[in-house]
């Protein structure tokens, strides 16, 4: 610590210098934090999703569906504890950007198969003893301040209810919080017979179907079975664990995690460039004081040392700084106004950007550093 | 009662050979020199004679290529580079032409510097440093940065830094040769001041003869060799 003065005095040498050193450390810093989050936002439910469980879709593609009768035959196979099912509503709230999952589901199977899900006592009973009653996830409810006993328009733009109208209108009975972080609290769910019984067409099909399985480890071998039972069929099934489910659905749209990984290593490398300058730079122009403070006694390790602590205090600034910054932005809520899932910075991320801060330091650092242990005092002294 | 006075460095003969690609440049060339302690030495000769390269050698700054340099009986030649780092820190003080002081620190900062390398606490290393800068005169400018001091004062920081640590030795290497005439005369007198009074061995570089005439003795150095009479 007493040397802390020593490194801190040598910033402040070319404030300019270390200023913008300091800036784009922190800028890169906040990408890998807020993209962070996008990332983990995209995967969302991949990291909580139930080994237990298993996701039964039509073989061609989840937008196809399925007999309602399925259920009954899934639960007859062995392995399967339960099953339930769900149906891609796609509705919007007042406008096309309010966009956010929506699903009729049962709501006493569907609790049960989703433990994660909290619901207090009180608004369950409430949803099952109302037909047009919905539930919203914590994180909707708030992005549109709705509360308990709102009635709440859903203007569907697949499902259609008898008469040919669009908006089905739902009576808000509850609000749901999730058992951890990474569950999503942004769906809307309503009763499927309230589905059933209004909507224009399709009686008797339904989405996809959740799984529970009695032994994980024989998912794989579950998931044949089923798939198996329907063969043949106008409905041939691909069932699957949850998690690869989750993470084929975000697929979708791209291997986000590779994009935005490719972004960060891409101005990660500009600012070891720009860092890995700054540091060279601080010592060429210092040779002759790096001498000076060896002549005086410190050893060529303890040289070394200071200019490690320069990098490492110039990358520590910047990058606990950046993730600090990224930490409030994400804070402040999702870029799309609160469609995403979930959004935060998971602590894995943050531990991760610890670790780069460090090796941001080490390799902006090492080569100047060794330049500086290296340094021959009377050769140094006579330039 | 007669007094024995003791050798505090001893070289004996000593070659300095620098390489400049193929080309071996030899500085110094089987010199030998007995310096005693709290003697006030002045080294004199023409540019590249090899004063700063014998200074450097004394200091355990550099290593000669052959010969031995001791210093308080301690062979310093044979010392590892982190001994002799560690022994530098604790036995020798230097004071250079251009005073080397860090620009971004205070001058007590500037004297604090080598204590840094000891065990004393912050406010033993800030309380020696003021004595150091005390006895230098310097004390009313102790929060001043290096730009904001003359030449003179910022020479009387180098030598409050080569001080604080009370070394047996200390090493100038031209300390007046970028003062007036003036500065000049105050800082040797600081020297003198410090070899009579406190009993510091000095070894001073100088192209300056009235800088040498305030030394117990003087060498001359040329073509690797010392004499006690300046070559014509």
């Amino acid at each position: 610590m007493k040397y802390l003065y020593l490194v801190w005095s040598n910033l402040k040498r070319k404030k300019l210098r270390t200023i913008l050193t300091l800036l784009s450390i922190m800028v890169a810093f906040m990408l890998f934090g807020y993209l962070g989050a996008i990332k983990q936002a995209f995967s969302q439910g991949i990291d909580v999703a139930g080994i237990d469980r298993l996701i039964v879709r039509h073989k061609v593609s989840i937008i196809q569906l399925l007999p309602e009768a399925y259920e009954s035959r899934i639960e007859q196979i062995e392995g399967v504890e339960d099953a339930v099912h769900q149906t891609w509503f796609g509705g919007v709230y007042q406008k096309p950007s309010n966009f956010f999952a929506q699903m009729p589901v049962k709501p006493q199977e569907y609790l049960e198969m989703y433990p994660e899900i909290l619901l207090s006592d009180e608004d369950r009973e409430a949803w099952l003893n109302t037909r047009s009653g919905a539930i919203a996830g914590r994180t909707t409810a708030e992005r549109f301040g709705w509360k308990v006993g709102d009635r709440i328009p859903i203007n569907a733009t697949i499902w259609t209810r008898e008469g040919g109208e669009t908006t089905w209108e739902f009576d808000l009975v509850g609000i749901y919080d999730g058992a951890e972080k990474g569950v999503d609290t942004t769906q809307f769910l309503f009763r499927y017979d309230f589905f059933h019984e209004s909507r224009q067409f399709g009686q008797g099909q339904v989405g996809w179907y959740t799984v529970r399985i009695s032994d994980p480890e024989r998912a794989a071998e579950t998931a044949a079975q089923i798939d198996a039972e329907f063969a043949n069929s106008p409905y041939e099934t691909k069932a699957e664990p949850e998690g690869a489910f989750l993470q084929a659905f975000a697929n979708q749209i791209g291997d986000v995690g590779f994009i935005m990984m490719s972004i960060v290593a891409a101005v990660f490398f500009t600012i070891l460039l720009v860092a890995g300058n700054t540091m060279a730079y601080a010592v060429r122009e210092r040779t002759n004081e790096l001498a000076v403070l060896k002549a005086l006694g410190f050893t060529d390790r303890g040289v070394l040392g200071l200019v490690l602590g320069e990098s490492l205090v110039l990358a520590g600034l910047g990058g606990v700084s950046g993730l600090a910054l990224a930490w409030l932005l994400v804070s402040l809520g999702d870029p799309s106004n609160g469609s995403l899932p979930s959004f935060f910075i998971p602590v894995n991320n943050l531990l991760t950007g610890f670790v780069l801060i460090g090796l941001t330091a080490l390799v902006a650092g090492i080569l100047p550093a060794l330049q500086a242990q290296r340094l021959r005092i009377a050769d140094a002294l006579r330039r | 009662m007669t007094q024995t006075v003791q050798t505090l460095v001893s070289i004996s003969n000593v070659d300095k050979i620098f390489k400049r690609g193929s080309e071996e440049i030899h500085v110094l060339g089987g010199l030998d020199l007995e310096i005693p302690q709290a003697e006030f030495l002045a080294l004199m000769g023409p540019s590249g004679s090899g004063k700063s390269t014998l200074l450097n050698l004394i200091g355990g700054l550099d290593r000669p290529s052959q010969g031995s340099v001791a210093v308080g009986g301690e062979r310093i030649d044979e010392l590892s580079d982190r001994r002799l780092a560690a022994w530098r820190a604790r036995h020798v003080g230097l004071v250079f032409q251009f005073y080397n002081l860090m620009p971004m620190l205070s001058a007590q900062k500037n004297v604090e510097l080598p204590l840094l390398l000891t065990h004393l606490s912050r406010s033993e290393r800030k309380k020696r440093a003021a004595i150091a800068l005390e006895i230098v005169g310097l004390s009313h400018r102790t929060d001043h940065f290096p730009r904001t001091l003359s030449g003179g004062e910022q020479q009387r920081v180098g030598i409050a830094r080569a001080i604080v640590t009370d070394p047996t030795l200390l090493l100038c290497d031209e300390p007046t040769g970028d003062l007036d005439r003036k500065s000049g005369d105050e800082i040797l007198s600081l020297l003198q001041a410090l070899n009579q009074e406190q009993g510091k061995t000095i070894v001073m570089v100088t192209h300056d003869i009235h800088a040498a005439a305030r030394a117990s003795r003087t060498l001359y150095l040329n073509k690797g060799q010392l004499s006690t009479e300046a070559e014509e």
